[in-house]
């Protein structure tokens, strides 16, 4: 499965064209698969990410909840949020979700980075910044649909999950997978992962009531390589994960419309100015001496 | 616009032109007029100064591909990002300042849209001197003036935006602001070419304006006639001519002997 050949760059921020040699093999996609039912919300996977990502815990800030900080930080990269969902009957639903980097088929993030080689997305599937080349300008932030990458002041640099690229490149699972006590966490093939959640979904809806159980696999970003089993995936909200996750059309048009046509227009510009001054040249001020006449007057064209 | 406004600023002109006359002096030789006082000069200068720098930093964030050489020049890619803002409300603050100092010259006039139809023979050459009825600035030098208070406007909103980020102002607006801000910079860019082209090899003489503040009578009568006319009383076709006559007889060839 994942091995070494996994991390094969599929796409880079700021560059054209792949790596060569891709798609030599089959079956590449990894992905996790986030079980929402059978999350008991004890946190091995948070402290287990920050501690193989070697991040030391820093205060937080307690918000009334269980939730071990508000929101996911450059340091933190792996969440249990816990939402409380009320039901129209008046019941309560205890909802917790792994919150964490996606790994978009179509990343967001990557197409709003302007730098060179900032973001790269492999072609398992992973998608990972590379901040020897990030110059901190947060485009990402606005580009990804998921609130994700988070910025270091210190350092100037963004950063966020990275799916234990360097595990997985060893052919081993990612840090938080191999901490959940439960199997809620699980790690295999897109393929793999995707059957095991249906598979669930449908055994949520056939013997355990839930009826709108499913899968969260957002196609609008053509599907993530971080896949959910929801108890109720008509609402995605209430696990605070948006319904249809979209990119600015603005970057497409931007990079791909714009960006070329007027940078060759500013060229021109400067070409323009350039030509103006050896073909027409400088206008002078009045009067100019006389122009020379007779046969050593050089050729008028 | 209103009176007490124009007022209050040309009062707020007056008094910093005032304090830079006493700082700094400007020359004028025999056979010179004065063009930009020392105020006009220091503005000038400061907006360019912070023009490059901003220009220099966005290149580092705009297209890094192409322009992470000279980001060290910043202390690299994340300085320039940090720096860029601070460069760019400098320019924003000295060309506001410089905008209410050329407001009245600045000003549209229906010899500006004269000028403008007029266009193809001045860029051409053909059209020696400029038409009779050209004031302190041409029209072509009030399109750049007025894009450049636009572009402000639009960097100053979009840039805000941009610098409190997706996490105040939310996705949408970041993003578009990114597409704005640029949009606007590369047209800025593209007018700055031609500025700079015209104000020094383009149309010799005219850099010395905003140097030592001097210009030649026949660089204004050239390029500025109506201007030369209101600021000596005398008609800039007659004293063209004279020139070219006093020109012509000087320049006679030696007589061979
Ligand atoms: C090396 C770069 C530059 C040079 C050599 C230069 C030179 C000059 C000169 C000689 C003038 C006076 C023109 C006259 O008296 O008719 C002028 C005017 C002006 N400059 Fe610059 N300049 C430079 C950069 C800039 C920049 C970066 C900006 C703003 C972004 C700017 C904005 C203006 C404006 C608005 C005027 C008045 C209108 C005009 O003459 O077009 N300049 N400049
Ligand atoms: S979730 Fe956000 S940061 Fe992660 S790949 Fe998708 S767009 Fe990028
Ligand atoms: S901050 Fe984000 S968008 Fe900007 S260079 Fe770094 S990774 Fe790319």
């Amino acid at each position: 499965m994942a091995d070494r050949k996994a991390l094969q760059a599929e796409m880079i921020s700021g560059h054209s064209g792949a790596s060569p040699g891709l798609g030599m093999q089959r079956d590449l996609e990894v992905c996790k698969l986030v079980d929402t039912t059978t999350c008991i919300g004890c946190k091995a996977c948070e402290v287990a990410c920050a501690e193989w990502n070697d991040m030391p815990f820093t205060p937080t800030t307690f918000d009334n909840t269980y939730q071990t900080m508000p929101e996911t930080r450059w340091n933190f990269w792996n969440l249990i949020k816990f939402n409380e969902h009320q039901n129209p009957d008046g019941t309560i639903q205890w909802l917790m979700r792994k919150d964490q980097c996606m790994h978009c088929a179509d990343p967001g993030c990557l197409a709003a980075c302007p730098a060179d080689g900032a973001i790269v997305k492999y072609a398992n599937g992973i998608v990972d910044f590379n901040q020897e080349n990030c110059i901190g300008c947060e485009f990402c932030v606005s580009g990804c649909p998921f609130e994700i990458p988070r910025f270091n002041p210190m350092t100037k640099k963004v950063y966020k999950c990275t799916l234990c690229s360097d595990r997985v490149g060893e052919g081993l699972e990612p840090a938080c997978i191999k901490a959940c006590p439960t199997g809620c966490l699980k790690f295999g093939s897109k393929d793999d992962m995707k059957y095991i959640a249906e598979e669930r979904a449908k055994q949520l809806r056939d013997n355990f009531g839930w009826q709108n159980a499913g899968v969260y696999d957002p196609q609008s970003v053509g599907g993530t390589h971080v896949i959910y089993v929801l108890h109720d995936a008509t609402d995605p909200e209430r696990y605070s994960l948006p319904k249809n996750p979209t990119i600015p059309w603005s970057y497409t048009v931007w990079k791909w419309l714009f960006k070329p046509v007027l940078g060759t227009f500013a060229l021109f510009g400067f070409l323009g100015v350039i030509a103006h001054y050896i073909t027409s040249g400088p206008r002078v001020a009045q009067p100019e001496p006389p122009e020379k006449e007779g046969p050593d007057a050089g050729i008028n064209v | 616009m209103p009176a007490s406004t124009s007022s209050s600023v040309e009062r707020f002109d007056d008094k910093a032109r005032n304090a830079f006359e006493h700082a700094g002096k400007t020359t004028v030789y025999r056979g010179e007029l004065l063009r930009h006082p020392v105020y006009t000069r220091v503005l000038h200068w400061a907006v360019a100064l912070f023009f490059f720098l901003a220009l220099f930093t966005g290149f580092g964030i705009y297209l890094p591909w192409l322009f992470r050489w000279f980001t060290p020049f910043f202390g690299g890619g994340p300085l320039s990002r940090v720096m860029h803002p601070y460069f760019g409300v400098g320019f924003v603050f000295c060309f506001g300042l410089q905008a209410l100092n050329w407001l009245k010259p600045m000003i549209w006039t229906a010899a500006d849209s004269r000028w403008m139809r007029n266009i193809k023979g001045v860029v051409s050459g053909e059209e020696k001197m400029d038409p009779p009825d050209t004031g302190f600035f041409n029209a072509g030098q009030k399109v750049q003036f007025w894009e450049i208070v636009g572009g402000c406007v639009v960097y100053l909103i979009t840039g805000v935006v941009l610098w409190a980020g997706a996490r105040t102002f939310g996705r949408i607006p970041v993003a578009v602001s990114y597409v704005l801000h640029d949009i606007s910079a590369l047209i800025m860019l593209g007018g700055i070419f031609i500025h700079i082209y015209l104000s020094t090899i383009g149309e010799p003489g005219t850099f010395q304006s905003m140097i030592r503040g001097a210009v030649s009578e026949a660089w204004a009568w050239t390029f500025h006639p109506a201007w030369y006319k209101q600021v000596t009383g005398r008609d800039p076709q007659q004293d063209c001519e004279e020139a070219r006559r006093k020109m012509n007889s000087s320049t006679k060839p030696p007589k061979q002997s």
